[in-house]
């Protein structure tokens, strides 16, 4: 039975370990869907590696860092290297981070990483939300991976809130002692939450060694299995393309991932890793040793959380302080109604993929991105919503405005206040508008060609620019995409003189309906009847 | 003004001959659609397909790149073990820095970076870019395997009973909702209860107030007008256990305000002379107020703006603060020193539920 | 000029001449703004409050009243003291050029010698804190980590942890404190100057304002360290995240373009 003893040809080395992996794992048959596997090439793709990238990076030197830092809450008086805060009281945590800082080599550097990679992280995360978003391609199959991608941005704001915290520093403090006072306004239960949270009174002891855990432990766990299942998602999804010749709802162009996409995404790894490092060699980040030690009779103005967790800030300070006082308890939605809000304006964008399909009533899948104007109303309402969070960035930020700018804070946060209502709805008409005047560039640069700049003069006198018509692959790129029409809800009452039932959901379905694809409110594309009269007749004008 | 520049400008990436030569991605569309998809455009080589000069060149590149990596790795260790963790050095334009962090931050960069450049430009100029297409699959099952997944799970339920045996169904159903319970349980000692801790601070009535400069007890010729102090209560030393958990309520600000200027009753009541003593703990989130403005006698919060007039009982005049920062009534002591005449008569610091 | 106007249609066209527009723009401004090089003068030697007479009422009788009681304009500076000449005036604050929130430090328009002078006489309308001398406020030898302490506790909630400066009430501001002359810093906690309060002798004694000074000359002058690199305004997360955002997120995009770009394709011939 032995004829492996007696093979003529001994397999190379790699060969044979592979088959030793084979037999045991399996790995040919995932290599075989896999390893030439097309990826499509667009820089904007690659937003989503930036944040995976920097994800890594962030727990490579988290873990560094828990080797030197001590999250404890125990007073000490520091004697490190620092002088400014020599002969200072101060946290174990504090002073172990001033140890990370100024007596570990490279620990400065490490935590600059740490943290300019975190900033990083949550930003590339945004952006590729938004790509997503405004691409459409969060449509039919891939509901749930937008959801698992929100959710991991949620849980890095938090992580990120929780590892802001952890060095015990006069900011960060400041920022914890918001957290106490926000869950103090929960009402019934708000004052137990925060004496567990806290294990009694503020500050207490407790709080830094119970968010360390949650930093290193809790939260960065959840976020690896979502990121696990929002890559093997990526994968078995296939990923999306923009429209272009040769580019079907069945089929994805690009190069394959061995090599090309093996090189590309491995050295993209390298390049974001190469720019942060030489970001926290250059760029200081959350100095802590001149923010001192955290005390909560000390303060410091310009007191901000990371710039992530700054729409909740502008939520705060834009609110008017309403309290309310009965029957012996305080509701102090001053702080309860920001604390109401701040969810649900992560929700809004959360939702929005279900209202679209909703609306639509499309159940086929999507393949294909959108171009963001032929989707007018998605557009504007993605425009709407950036403008709000940007207001509330703004109104976080009131007091580095006033002195940078020279204004009052007080209309700065006037501003704030009015424009939380009324700016979403202007960007949210005027991005419309942009938007069906592109589609209408499209339709005329479709019918007429695109304009040269060359100017003629005609014998008699007259001067016209020369229209040049487009080639076919772009009059393919431009008329690709499907228009929905409105929906109807048909006749109430039928040819029988049957009354049926509408449905309150399905008026306002079709209410909807007519916003989106309603004749005002998306321009139908050329025809090619339309194409034919038109460049069949005294061709180009 | 050019008219014979621009047309080659213009139309050079899509002359007809280019259109007819598409080979692959073709799709079946009505003729004469001329929306029609014309199928992917012909691969164009580069100049490294074509010229093995140019190929070679960017061999060299890489090469490059990867050996500049190496010696920038080899630099970081060098920057490693030479500069003092504790050399300051002057970088233009960027100042004083610490001379290790900056070495090391740049040789790290530029090792990483360079392995990245690198593969990208292998990847770019050597690596085949002939693209391709794969096909799509529906993510949906067939029919079939849908009807032999629910078959499956019928006859899977079925043989388990589990809609059968109700009672089995039941019970496990409450066993699996209260066993959580206990984790909930567990979590009890995570603090105390709150009982009445947030309505009392330090302050007692014979409490000096303690300078926090000078750790002296003030004196009511200390406080000047203008002048703004900050106190804390007499025996409560920076190095006792609780000094956080205590100072975070009872943290005192104190100012002057020339009598005729108050315009609020109790205020100069609770006052000695004018000296009038207010928490120092914001009562919107608990941010130690203390942006004190010495002519309108408005105390600003640095962290979310609330603003509140200590001539008129603290009131809140902008901001998300719900109501005023308490007053702590006091007066002078037999030797002359500022005391408090109580505690706080409501409780300091953030709204909460049972504040009332 | 054939390639200029070749590319004018180029979708970046746009860019580049709003980019060059606002370039030339700033330019002019630059080479066109006022330049306010206060021009000062040396003047005799005289007596000091005669002198100090003179000079106020030319320069500031206008505003604080011929025997500086004060007029609707400008408070009464019977009782100031010298101090408060030295550094409203040392720091050119005074005389104020436009009403506004708050009158801004500017360059100096009097010599030091008119400033004592205008010190001396404003003192004799009323007894005041005094000009400080050199070693109450030498920084040299004093505690920085009890300077750090006490700026934290008395300074930080409006003027930020290194004295970058913050907002207050109304556009009202409590300014940067880069490079202030010790003896100012003193002046000012001395006598508090527009809205800032004071900070008496008697509240705080005249160590703990050399300690302040100490730890400010540490943390914030042209010789300060910033051990981790570009300080970007020692203002916190807002300024950290506009970089991270801008110069972070940036190079990250910049490098995904160039990673996914199409390689330049050869030549047809």
């Amino acid at each position: 039975m032995s004829t492996e003893n007696t093979a003529v040809r001994q397999a190379p080395r790699g060969e044979r370990i592979a088959d030793w992996a084979d037999g045991r794992l399996g790995i040919y048959g995932l290599a075989k869907a896999n390893m030439r596997k097309i990826f499509p090439d667009h820089w904007s793709f690659m937003l989503g590696e930036v944040a995976l990238y920097s994800f890594i990076i962030v727990i490579l030197t988290g873990v560094y860092l828990t080797l030197f830092f001590h999250p404890a809450m125990n007073e000490v008086v520091y004697h490190g290297s620092y002088v400014p805060l020599q002969g200072v009281r101060m946290s174990e945590a504090y002073a172990s981070t001033l140890d990370i800082s100024f007596d570990v080599r490279g620990g400065l550097l490490i935590r600059q990483i740490h943290h300019w990679g975190a900033l990083i992280f949550i930003a590339a995360m945004f952006v590729h939300m938004m790509r997503v978003f405004f691409t459409g391609a969060f449509r039919k199959p891939r509901e749930v991976n937008w959801l698992f991608g929100f959710l991991l941005l949620v849980l890095g704001m938090f992580t990120g809130f929780t590892g802001y915290s952890l060095p015990d520093d006069l900011l960060s403090g400041t920022g914890v002692r918001f957290m106490e006072g926000a869950i103090l306004s929960v009402p019934i239960v708000g004052t137990y939450l925060s004496f567990f949270l806290f294990g009694g009174e503020f500050p207490g002891t407790d709080f830094v060694p119970r968010f360390f855990s949650v930093h290193v432990l809790l939260l960065p766990g959840l976020m690896v299995g979502l990121l696990v299942a929002h890559l093997i998602l990526v994968f078995y999804h296939k990923h999306t393309q923009f429209p272009g010749p040769g580019k079907t709802n069945k089929n994805v162009v690009g190069m394959p991932l061995l090599p090309v996409y093996m090189a590309k995404a491995g050295g993209f790894f390298f390049l974001v890793f190469g720019l942060i490092a030489v970001i926290a060699g250059i760029a200081s980040i959350n100095p802590i040793w001149a923010l001192g030690p955290y005390r909560p009779d000390q303060v410091s103005t310009g007191a901000q959380p990371d710039w992530y967790m700054g729409f909740s800030e502008g939520l705060i300070r834009l609110m008017p302080g309403w309290e309310i006082n009965f029957a012996g308890h305080t509701l102090a939605l001053g702080v309860f109604i920001p604390l109401m809000i701040f969810p649900l304006v992560l929700a809004a964008i959360a939702v929005y993929p279900f209202i679209e399909s909703w609306v639509t009533g499309d159940k086929s899948e999507h393949h294909i991105l959108d171009r963001p104007r032929n989707a007018p109303t998605r557009t504007a309402f993605g425009v709407a919503w950036l403008s709000v969070y940007f207001i509330l960035l703004v109104g976080g930020g009131n007091d580095i405005w006033a002195t940078h700018f020279h204004l009052s804070i007080n209309a700065i946060t006037w501003f704030g206040r009015i424009g939380f209502f009324v700016v979403p709805v202007l960007t949210f008409i005027v991005t419309k508008r942009i938007c069906m005047g592109l589609q209408r560039r499209d339709r005329d640069k479709v019918l007429h060609g695109r304009e040269t700049g060359i100017i003629k003069r005609l014998p008699h006198g007259e001067f016209i620019e020369v229209h040049e018509p487009l080639s076919r692959e772009k009059l393919h790129t431009l008329t690709q995409h499907h228009q929905y029409e409105p929906h109807e809800i048909g006749p109430e009452v039928d040819e029988n003189g049957v009354r049926r039932k509408i449905k309150r959901s399905e008026k306002v379905r079709a209410l909807f309906s007519r916003g989106y694809y309603g004749k005002e409110n998306q321009i139908s594309k050329p025809t090619a009847q339309e194409y034919e009269e038109i460049t069949s007749g005294h061709g180009h004008h | 003004m050019s008219e014979t520049g621009s047309p080659n400008d213009v139309s050079e990436e899509h002359l007809p001959s280019e259109r007819a030569s598409a080979e692959h991605g073709a799709v079946a569309a009505p003729a004469g659609d001329p929306f029609a998809d014309p199928g992917l455009p012909p691969h164009q080589h580069r100049v490294q397909d074509i010229d093995e000069r140019a190929a070679k060149r960017s061999e060299r590149t890489v090469a490059l790149l990867f050996t500049l990596s190496m010696l920038a790795t080899v630099a970081f260790i060098a920057a490693y073990v030479a500069i003092p963790v504790d050399k300051s050095v002057y970088i233009f334009p960027i100042g004083h820095i610490s001379g290790l962090n900056f070495a090391l931050g740049v040789t790290l960069g530029v090792a990483l970076f360079c392995i990245g450049a690198g593969a990208v430009h292998w990847a770019r100029t050597l690596m085949s870019d002939v693209e391709t297409a794969d096909d799509r699959h529906p993510i949906a099952a067939t029919p079939e395997v849908k009807a032999k997944v629910m078959a499956d799970f019928k006859q899977g339920a079925a043989e388990s009973g589990f809609g059968r045996r109700k009672l089995i169904r039941n019970t496990m159903f409450g066993a699996l909702a209260l066993v959580p319970l206990s984790g909930v349980v567990l979590l009890r000692d995570l603090g105390p209860l709150p009982e009445t801790k947030l309505r009392h601070t330090l302050w007692r009535k014979g409490k000096l107030l303690v300078n926090m400069n000078t750790h002296e007890p003030l004196r009511p010729e200390d406080v000047v007008v203008g002048s703004l102090t900050f106190a804390s209560p007499e025996g409560l030393e920076e190095d006792s256990h609780d000094f956080q958990k205590e100072i975070a309520k009872a943290a005192l600000m104190i100012v002057r305000i020339q009598p005729d200027n108050i315009k609020d009753k109790r205020t100069l009541d609770w006052s000695h002379e004018g000296i009038v003593a207010y928490s120092k703990i914001c009562t919107h989130v608990g941010c130690p107020v203390s942006l004190y403005e010495q002519q309108t006698h408005h105390v600003l919060c640095p962290c979310h703006q609330s603003t509140f007039d200590l001539a008129d009982g603290a009131r809140v005049i902008f901001g998300p603060a719900g109501h005023a920062l308490p007053q702590l009534r006091i007066g002078v002591n037999k030797d002359g020193y500022l005391e408090a005449l109580g505690d706080f008569d409501e409780p300091v610091g953030p709204s909460f539920w049972e504040r009332g | 000029m054939k390639k200029l106007s070749a590319r004018r249609r180029h979708p970046l066209a746009a860019l580049v001449v709003l980019l060059f527009a606002l370039a030339v723009t700033g330019g002019l401004y630059a080479a066109f703004a006022p330049a306010d090089k206060a021009q000062a003068q040396d003047s005799a030697q005289s007596l000091a409050i005669e002198e100090g007479k003179k000079l106020y009422a030319v320069g500031c009788a206008s505003c604080h009243g011929t025997g500086g009681q004060g007029t609707s304009d400008g408070p009464s500076l019977v009782g100031v003291g010298s101090a408060a000449v030295d550094f409203q005036v040392g720091t050119g604050r005074m005389p104020a050029q436009q009403p506004g929130a708050q009158v801004p430090k500017k360059p100096k328009v009097y010599t030091q010698t008119e400033i004592d002078q205008l010190a001396a006489y404003v003192a004799s309308l009323g007894a005041g804190p005094i000009t400080p001398k050199k070693e109450q406020y030498d920084p040299a030898g004093a505690d920085i980590a009890n300077g750090g302490e006490l700026f934290r506790t008395n300074c930080a909630q409006c003027h930020n942890f290194t004295g970058k400066g913050g907002a207050l009430t109304g556009g009202k501001y409590a300014p940067e404190l880069d490079d202030v002359e010790p003896k100012h810093i003193y002046e000012a906690m001395q006598t508090g100057p527009q809205q800032m309060p004071s900070f008496p002798d008697s509240t705080m004694p005249e160590e703990d304002k050399r300690d302040i000074i100490a730890y400010l000359h540490t943390v914030n002058s042209k010789d300060s360290e910033s051990p981790g690199g570009f300080e970007l305004g020692g203002l916190g997360p807002v300024s950290e995240g506009l970089f991270g955002w801008v110069f972070g997120l940036g190079v990250m995009i910049a490098a995904a373009i160039w990673v996914a770009a199409h390689t330049a394709k050869a030549k047809k011939s």
